[in-house]
C-alpha cells in the first residue's frame, strides 16, 4: 500500500486523505487481512469439530459449512464406546499416566543436570555440554532399533518401561532450556548461602528451585504435549489395545478396513485435542517465551 | 520430533579466571549423573550397537550374521523402493522446508508491529502447530484431501463447479498433501523469526527511510541480513526434522500410491519392524545420519557467505 497510490490525482473529486484517515484506512486493510487468513488457518479445525456434531448423513453432504444444522452429540457417545470391551476412558487413562509420569521424571532429572551445567564447576564441564548439545541433532532413527532390541530381550514390550524408564535421565532440549535460564540467575545468592555454610545440594533445593520455576513450567508444558502426541513411541511398544494410548486408539478407530464411523472419528479426534488447547490457552505466555528464546519447537 | 539448539552463545568462561576458584567434582558429577548414565546406557551404547548392526542380518530372533557389506550394496544397488524413498525423501524436503520458512517469514513480519489484537494473531497461527504432530490431525487432513470420501477440498471444489482431483491416489499430487500439512505448521519458526524481527532497531529503517529507500530495498538490505542468524537457525532445525519426518506419512499416506510418498523415515520403519531387518534398517539409519550430517555441514560452510554477525556474535 503505497502513499503514491492514495495520492493519485486521477479521481479529482475524491478528498486527499488525511495522514489520519490514512492510517486508519491502513490498519483496516491489515486487521481484514491478517484476520482471514487466521480463519483460514484455523478452518480445518473448526471444521473437524464442526462435523463431529452433525448427525452422520450430514457429514458429507453439507461438508464445508462450520455450524451444524442439527447439532448432536451421538458421536461423542458412541465414540466414547471404543472398539471391543476397551472404552475411550482406558485410553485417557493410559495417556495421562504416561505423561504425567514422562513429565515428573524428565523435568526433575533434567532441573538437577542443569545446575550442574549452569551453576557447579567441575573438571569436563564444557566437554559434556557439547556432547549434549551434539546429541540434540542426532537423529532418534540411528537409536531406535538397538534401543528397541534391549528392551525386547528385556521383556519389556507391551508395557510402559520402554517409553518411561529413558525419561528419567534428563532429557537434553529441557536441560539446555532450564541452563539457559540459571544463567540468568544472580550468582550473588549462590555465593551468599555458600558463605553461611549451605551445601550445593542445598543451595539447588532452597535458592534454585524455587528461582527457575518459569523455565519448569515450560519444559512440563512441552513435555506434557510431546507425550500426549506420541505416536512412534506407543506404536513401537504397545501392541495390547488395553495398554493403547489415545493416540494408538485413534488411528486404530480410524482404520479404513473397519467401516469407519467419521463423526466417531471426529468426535475422538477434538477430544483428544482438548487438554492440548486447555494447556495452550492458560499457559500461551509460557510456550512463546520458550520457543522463542531457546529454539524448542512444539 | 523436537529439536532445539544454542542461538545464546552457551559458554561463559570468563569467570573462570578468576583466582582461587574450586572446583566441586564430586557434588558437579552427582547433579550430572542423571544425564551420564542415560548417555551411556540410552545414546552411546545403542550408536555403537547400531553401527555393528549395519554389517550383519538379524531378524531378533535369531543371533547376528556378520555379512560385511552386503546392506549397503543392496541399498544402493539392488533395492529400487530405497531410491524412491530417497527421492520422496528429498522432494519433501526441498519443498516443503523452504515453503514452511517463507510462509513463517512473511507471517512474523506481518505481526511484528504494534498494532491491537496481534498476540490473538499470533495465538491463532500458532494453534495449528501445537497440534501438529498428533494423530488427531492426520486422521483430519487425510479427510480434507479425500480419503475414502470426496474430502473437504474437493467438496468445495465441486460446489465452486470447478474439476477435482483425487489428490491422495495421484502419484503427482499425493506428496503435496504432506507439502501443504509441513507449509501449515509454520508455528515455530513463526515465533523464532519474529523474537529475531524484533531484535532490529528502528533507527537502522528510520535512518533508510530518510535516505528514500523503498520497502523492497528496506527488506534486502536490512531485514534480511540482520535475520541471516536466525534463517539459518531455522534453516538447519527444520531441513533436519524434514529428513526425519514419520508420524505424518504414516498416517496421511501411509507412503502410497506407488511409493510417492514412502520417506525415508517411513521405509526404514517398515523394514526394520514389520519384516524385522533390523540389520538393513541400522545400516539405513547410518546412511541417514550421514546424509543430515553432511547437508547440516552444508549449510554450516556456507553460512560464511550469507550470515552476517554484529561484532561479538548473535544473541548476546
Amino acid at each position: 500500500m503505497s502513499m503514491t497510490e492514495l495520492r493519485t490525482p486521477a479521481i479529482p473529486r475524491t478528498p486527499r486523505l488525511s495522514k489520519k484517515n490514512r492510517e486508519a484506512l491502513k490498519s483496516a486493510i491489515y486487521h481484514l487481512f491478517v484476520a482471514a487468513s487466521c480463519f483460514i488457518m484455523l478452518y480445518p479445525i473448526l471444521w473437524m469439530i464442526a462435523s463431529s456434531l452433525k448427525p452422520t448423513e450430514d457429514i458429507w453432504t453439507t461438508t464445508a459449512s462450520l455450524i451444524p444444522r442439527r447439532p448432536t452429540l451421538e458421536h461423542y457417545i458412541n465414540g466414547w464406546s471404543g472398539f471391543g470391551t476397551i472404552t475411550f476412558s482406558t485410553f485417557y487413562k493410559n495417556s495421562l499416566f504416561f505423561a504425567t509420569v514422562a513429565t515428573i521424571a524428565s523435568v526433575a532429572s533434567s532441573a538437577c543436570v542443569a545446575y550442574a551445567f549452569a551453576k557447579i564447576r567441575f573438571a569436563g564441564r564444557g566437554f559434556w555440554f557439547s556432547v549434549m548439545l551434539l546429541t540434540l541433532m542426532l537423529p532418534g532413527q540411528v537409536l531406535m532399533i538397538p534401543q528397541y532390541i534391549v528392551f525386547s530381550k528385556l521383556g519389556w514390550i507391551n508395557s510402559y518401561l520402554p517409553l518411561l524408564v529413558p525419561r528419567f535421565f534428563g532429557n537434553a532440549f529441557f536441560i539446555f532450556l532450564i541452563v539457559q535460564f540459571m544463567r540468568g540467575l544472580p550468582d550473588e545468592l549462590d555465593e551468599a548461602a555458600e558463605i553461611d555454610g549451605c551445601s550445593k545440594v542445598g543451595i539447588f533445593f532452597k535458592i534454585t528451585l524455587p528461582l527457575i520455576q518459569p523455565a519448569l513450567i515450560t519444559a512440563a508444558i512441552f513435555s506434557f504435549y510431546w507425550t500426549w502426541e506420541d505416536f512412534l513411541g506407543p506404536l513401537l511398544y504397545l501392541q495390547d489395545p488395553h495398554l493403547y494410548t489415545v493416540s494408538l486408539a485413534i488411528r486404530a478407530y480410524s482404520d479404513p478396513s473397519a467401516g469407519t464411523n467419521w463423526g466417531s472419528v471426529f468426535a475422538m479426534s477434538s477430544l483428544s485435542l482438548l487438554p492440548v488447547f486447555v494447556i495452550f490457552v492458560a499457559f500461551q505466555r509460557y510456550l512463546v517465551e520458550g520457543i522463542s528464546t531457546t529454539g524448542l519447537k512444539g | 520430533m523436537s529439536e532445539i539448539a544454542s542461538i545464546q552463545p552457551t559458554s561463559r568462561r570468563s569467570r573462570k579466571k578468576s583466582t582461587g576458584v574450586r572446583q566441586h567434582n564430586l557434588v558437579g558429577y552427582l547433579f550430572l549423573s542423571p544425564w551420564l548414565i542415560g548417555f551411556f546406557l540410552f545414546t552411546l551404547l545403542p550408536i555403537v550397537a547400531s553401527f555393528w548392526l549395519a554389517f550383519t542380518d538379524y531378524n531378533i530372533f535369531s543371533p547376528p550374521k556378520w555379512i560385511g557389506l552386503a546392506n549397503f550394496q543392496r541399498m544402493f544397488f539392488n533395492d529400487p523402493r530405497y531410491w524412491r524413498s530417497v527421492r520422496a525423501t528429498f522432494y519433501y524436503v526441498f519443498t516443503a522446508v523452504p515453503l514452511r520458512l517463507v510462509v513463517a517469514l512473511l507471517i512474523a513480519m506481518l505481526l511484528n508491529t504494534k498494532r491491537k489484537l496481534v498476540s490473538l494473531y499470533r495465538a491463532a497461527y500458532y494453534a495449528p502447530s501445537i497440534i501438529g504432530g498428533s494423530v488427531a490431525v492426520a486422521v483430519m487432513w487425510r479427510q480434507v484431501w479425500g480419503g475414502q470420501n470426496l474430502g473437504l477440498i474437493n467438496y468445495i471444489l465441486k460446489a465452486l463447479g470447478l474439476p477435482y482431483v483425487n489428490w491422495l491416489s495421484n502419484p503427482r499430487t499425493a506428496i503435496w498433501t504432506l507439502i501443504t500439512l509441513a507449509a501449515w505448521q509454520f508455528g515455530s519458526p513463526m515465533l523464532i523469526f519474529l523474537a529475531g524481527l524484533k531484535q532490529i532497531p528502528t533507527e537502522l529503517y528510520e535512518a533508510a527511510a530518510i535516505d528514500g529507500a523503498g520497502g523492497w530495498n528496506r527488506f534486502v538490505k536490512i531485514t534480511l541480513p540482520m535475520l541471516s542468524p536466525v534463517i539459518f537457525f531455522n534453516l538447519v532445525m527444520q531441513m533436519i526434522s524434514g529428513f526425519l519426518v514419520f508420524t505424518q506419512a504414516y498416517l496421511v499416506t501411509g507412503g502410497r500410491p506407488l511409493d510417492s510418498t514412502l520417506f525415508y523415515a517411513l521405509y526404514l520403519y517398515l523394514r526394520a519392524f514389520e519384516v524385522h531387518e533390523m540389520g538393513y534398517g541400522s545400516a539405513m539409519a547410518w546412511v541417514l545420519l550421514l546424509v543430515i550430517a553432511f547437508f547440516t555441514a552444508l549449510v554450516f560452510k556456507s553460512s560464511s557467505a550469507w550470515v552476517y554477525y554484529e561484532s561479538g556474535g548473535l544473541g548476546e
